[in-house]
């Protein structure tokens, strides 16, 4: 390439490329392609040098504040404990030297579930997808851990149906009062964060918020014409004030769990009608049943009876 | 891409190292009272927008490449000797597009000037004023096709400033390895792995892996460097490093 020749579109956007790559002197990483970009961060895939394995190490887009990375570090000693086959835990957690925060994952492969809605993946499936995440979640609230940012693109779904909740990185430890380690801020994302998120009010964030997100992934996983039940449950889950909302992720579980044995929710109050007709709809095999054998014999009972042809 | 016509790029335009020869940012240093620095800041405008002015000039108005040529430098011995650059208000515009307005309403005289005289009229004065500037400013095509220009040449000038500063510090394997495999490979869709690179230099992978990091360290400093140096305030600094690199600097 000579002095003279302007580097060409292609070439300029992979030097941009490279040049936002982070500087990982001083670790045991090394960045080798990004793997998504964000508003926030960008997640790259790394390799550790010390256990030899790919890894996903996401950047956060702005270095960290003063002070903000101890208590950033005394954050991920929290992830570390959510041992759980669909948490995605945070391995590792430092700042580069231009001060951006940095946290190590484990490397998972699987489409994402917004990929896997896209793609068509029926309600059945969907339902046990958000239900696997809803078991996830609760597992987190029971160490401590708000998860803040729950939303399709958080949720992986692996080659054997398994469910991982990504992206733990802004999570909030339900005994502190500033989400991922920083001041007071707005984490989450606009459609998925609860009103309290919004507003950036850290002390009001706590397992409730995650009941609305998980609202928020219910109603983005029912499409257009979701049953009503369903619509009620995921309604109930963003209630604008936490008080309306599900107590917990165990109680939202309870009421999908519910739905899919046929019952009645808690988020839909039936009167004598609905009733009837959700009964129907649950036994609509043995209904039918019924009916065609009432019919039969009343017209056994008219028509069939032997010697009354011959009067 | 634009085929280039760089022959008559100006000797500060083409001397890599001279760019962030002081501490105040070139909006700065073009409105200072000391006309050494005025100097050092002219050196540094001209050499950082030239090739984005030109290379604008035809894209945005059709020019061949000789007559961008004139146009650019007409437009910057235009601006020195009008000094308008110093009417610029950080407050109400980045300092780029304030030079795309300026630069588009200097073309535009121009070209009106030269109609007028093939209709047979006198000369008319040139006007050069900011607020006579053509086009409109919330016109975000011509923007973009600008500030794109303009970035390019900010990492072209960060490429030489590398080139620099290995060739200085004894670091030419690092560069070499920075051309082949980010320049030169970037262009292909089948680029040259890491082993491969490792085999052809005759290091190991790790090392070429090592030497590439440096390399690309040193590149994005470069164009933080110069991007400092280009901004007329922190804040605008820390907003185009976030747009053009992903992220804020400290």
């Amino acid at each position: 390439m000579s002095e003279s020749t302007p580097i060409s579109d292609r070439v300029l956007a992979h030097l941009r490329e490279v040049a936002d790559a982070p500087d990982l002197s001083g670790t045991r990483y090394d960045w080798i392609e990004p793997l998504g970009r964000g508003g926030m961060s960008t997640v790259w895939r790394a390799r550790d040098r010390a256990l030899d394995r790919d890894v996903a190490l996401k950047v956060l887009a702005a270095p960290a504040a003063a002070g903000v990375a101890e208590r950033l570090v005394a954050e991920a000693k929290i992830l570390a404990r959510l041992d759980h086959p669909g948490i995605v835990p945070v391995h590792d957690v430092g700042v580069l030297p231009d001060g951006r925060v940095f946290y190590v994952m484990k490397r998972v492969h699987g489409r994402r579930l917004d990929e896997l809605v896209r793609a068509g993946a029926n309600e059945a499936e969907r339902l046990r997808i958000l239900v696997r995440v809803g078991e996830a979640v609760a597992f987190a609230h029971a160490q401590g851990v708000v998860h803040c940012d729950l939303k399709p693109s958080n949720v992986m779904v692996g080659a054997f149906g398994e469910v991982l909740v990504l992206d733990w990185g802004v999570a909030k430890g339900l005994a502190s009062t500033t989400s991922g380690g920083g001041a007071p801020m707005r984490v989450g994302t606009p459609g998925f964060m609860a009103p309290e998120q919004e507003r950036g009010d850290s002390d009001a964030i706590d397992a409730q918020s995650d009941v609305y997100s998980l609202g928020a992934l219910l109603r983005a996983l029912l499409g257009e014409r979701p049953a009503r039940p369903l619509a009620a449950i995921a309604a109930k889950a963003m209630q604008p004030e936490k008080a309306a909302r599900y107590a917990d992720v165990p109680a939202l579980l309870e009421d999908l769990a519910r739905y899919q044995a046929g019952e009645a929710v808690r988020a839909l109050p039936e009167g004598p009608g609905m009733k009837l007709l959700r009964l129907y709809r649950q036994h609509r095999v043995a209904v039918w049943l019924v009916a065609a054998y009432l019919v039969a014999r009343a017209a056994f009972i008219v028509w069939g009876r032997p010697g009354r042809e011959g009067g | 891409m634009v085929a280039e016509d760089d022959e008559r790029i100006p000797a500060a335009a083409a001397r890599p190292s001279a760019f962030p020869a002081t501490r105040l940012s070139v909006c700065e240093a073009v409105r200072s009272g000391d006309p050494a620095v005025r100097r050092v800041g002219w050196d540094a405008l001209v050499e950082a927008y030239w090739k984005p002015v030109c290379r604008y000039v035809r894209l945005r108005w059709r020019a061949d490449g000789e007559e961008a040529a004139d146009l650019t430098q007409g437009f910057f011995a235009r601006a020195l000797e009008k000094e308008f650059f110093e009417s610029f208000d950080p407050q109400r515009a980045r300092f780029r597009t304030f030079l795309r307005v300026c630069l588009d309403g200097f073309v535009a005289n121009v070209r009106q000037s030269a109609a007028r005289l093939k209709r047979g009229g006198g000369a008319a004065p040139v006007a050069l004023e900011p607020e006579t500037a053509g086009a409109p400013l919330a016109d975000g095509d011509l923007d973009a096709c600008f500030h794109r220009e303009w970035v390019r040449a900010l990492f072209d000038a960060a490429i030489g400033d590398l080139r620099a500063r290995c060739e200085s510090e004894g670091k030419r394997q690092h560069f070499e390895l920075f051309r082949k495999r980010d320049l030169e490979a970037a262009e292909s869709d089948a680029p040259p792995s890491y082993d491969e690179l490792a085999r052809d230099s005759g290091l190991p992978v790790t090392q070429v892996t090592n030497l590439l990091a440096w390399a690309r360290r040193a590149l994005r400093e470069a164009v933080l460097a110069r991007l400092r140096a280009l901004c007329a305030s922190e804040q605008e600094f820390r907003d185009e490093a976030r747009a053009l690199l992903g992220f804020t600097p400290p």
